[in-house]
This record gives C-alpha cells, structure tokens and sequence, in this order.
C-alpha cells in the first residue's frame, strides 16, 4: 500500500512532501533565474515550504510551538524582503540592471 | 473533502511555485507567487492555523507581494527578459540537483517516520471551533519572550538599514566632486531620480 494512494485522511505526510516539492522548485529557480527580483521570490517560496513544514508538524503533535516558529519566520522574511529590495535599488542606481551576472565586482 | 480541498491547494501551490520560476515577465511571476501565498493559507486553515493563516495572507500575500510589485515598478524592469542562456550547465545541474534533492526527501518522508516526538509540550493547539489565538499568545510572551524581543530588534535594524541602503548617496559625495572637478561622479549624482 502506497503511502500516497487516494486518501480518505490527509496525514501529515502529505503537507510534509508538499513542502519538500515547493522547496525544491524555489530552490531550482534560485540557482536557474539571473532576475534578483525572482531570485527574491524564490527565496520566499522556501521560507513558506519551511514555514508549511512548522505549521505541519504542529498540528500532527498538537504542539502550539510549530505555530509560534511560524510568526518568527515572517519577521525574518519581512526583514530579508525590505533589506533585499533597498540593496536590488542601489544596485540599480549604479548598474540600470537587475540582473545577478551584471554584479559581479567580487569576480576579481 | 479534506483531500479534495488539499488536492486543489497542493496543485495551485505547485503551478504558482513553477509558474514563479518560468514566468518571462517579473510581474507574473510575483502574480504567480501571490497564488501560491493564499493556496498555502488555506492550507494552514486546513490544519488548525487560523492565526497563522490570517498573518500569511495579511503580511506575505498583501505587504510582501505589493513590496515586489511596487519595486518591480518602480525600477521600470515589467518587460519581458530575453531567455537567458549563459550558464546552460548551470541550469541543467540546478535542475538534476534539485531533483536528487527532492528525492532525497521523498525517501525520508516515506512511511510517515519524521512525525514523531514528544506531543504538546508547549500547549495543545485547541478545537477548531475555539480556535489557538489565546495558546499562541500564551506562548509567545512566556516561553518565547526573548525570541520575540529579539525580533524586535531585527525589525528596526532591517528598517535603518532599508532606509540608510535606499537613500541616495549623493549628498556625501557631493563636496569633494565640487573641489575635484571629476565629470563622472558628478554626471552620475545628478542623474535623474528612478
């Protein structure tokens, strides 16, 4: 019997592969896009797989402290988001450009 | 119905997810990211979440998402990207790693073994009809308290650090430009505001 066969109970299995097929896709964009703008996205994308993992697993331990970790997640990535984009806009300023191979001055 | 609701959430997130990633266009893919925000909401009111899911769709889906689209905007770059096609060994490396990754996981999540562990050693999460606002506030500002503090800090400095990134540099490079004369820097401070 396959783990993954019709359900009529969505265990935690189920959220758990979901979140590790989300995380895959933002990771293979992060490293496959040049747009720093996508490649923030992405970075979102598996800050949510980790947060679906959190919010998962406290719900199949009935743990309150998956729920807490989640509001901790937010903040970094509303921080990440604000500091990310004021440093995609400076880099612009200088570059007209948002794409990653056009910075790269640490090339030598 | 709990695996049809899942099932039709499970498949937006994954189109939004790839959707972010192929999209030509940055406005789609931050429309497609969007789609798989509020798919993953539903997902964490599918598993007792309601808190959690009210501030995904509050802070990701509307503050996060308008942040993109406004920078995108902004910076004028809402146009189609040629494909790009400088690192194809990148890309087909990213791509078979990332299905060697994903595999990887699949076999350690087979048979359901990672859920195990103490259960509500914090609290339990509560009915559904109750809901876990007050669980989580409890939580939060006993067991958590100096997480949460910490946040605090992070938030401000994130804040300063935005603005002191986002600021013009002009006015620090403005005086010794006067004394030297040097076109370029001066071309470049007195370019038009983006």
């Amino acid at each position: 019997m396959s783990a993954l066969a019709y359900p009529d109970h969505i265990t935690a299995t189920y959220y758990l592969v979901l979140a590790a097929i989300l995380f895959t896709i933002g990771a293979v964009g992060l490293l496959v896009r040049k747009n720093t703008l996508v490649m923030f996205m992405c970075i979102e994308l598996m800050l949510n797989a980790a947060n679906l993992t959190f919010v998962s697993y406290a719900n199949a331990l009935n743990d309150i402290s998956g729920q807490v970790i989640v509001f901790f997640t937010l903040v970094v990535a509303a921080a990440e988001v604000a500091v990310g984009l004021a440093i995609i806009i400076a880099i612009f300023r200088r570059r007209q450009s948002v794409n990653a191979d056009d910075v790269d001055l640490l090339k030598g | 119905m709990d695996a049809v609701v899942f099932f039709i959430c499970a498949a937006a997130v994954v189109v939004g997810a790839l959707g972010v990633i192929t999209g030509r266009n940055a406005v789609h893919s931050a429309l497609f990211l969007l789609l798989t925000l509020v798919s993953i909401a539903v997902l964490y009111l599918q598993q007792h979440a309601a808190l959690v899911a009210a501030i995904q769709i509050v802070v990701y889906a509307s503050a996060i998402v308008v942040l993109f689209l406004f920078v995108i905007t902004l910076l004028g770059v809402d146009k189609q990207e040629p494909t790009d096609d400088s690192h194809p060994v990148q890309r087909v490396a990213a791509i078979v790693l990332g299905a060697l990754a994903l595999t990887g996981i699949l076999v350690l999540v087979h048979g359901n073994r990672w859920v195990t562990g103490a259960h509500s050693t914090r609290g339990a999460l509560g009915t559904a009809e109750s809901g876990n606002v007050e669980t989580l506030a409890k939580s939060l500002f006993t067991d958590f308290f100096w997480a949460f503090e910490i946040t605090a800090v992070l938030l401000v400095i994130a804040v300063v650090g935005s603005v002191v990134l986002a600021r013009r540099s002009g006015h620090r490079a403005e005086a010794p430009d006067a004394e030297a004369g040097e076109p370029g820097a001066r071309a470049e401070g007195e370019r038009a505001p983006v």
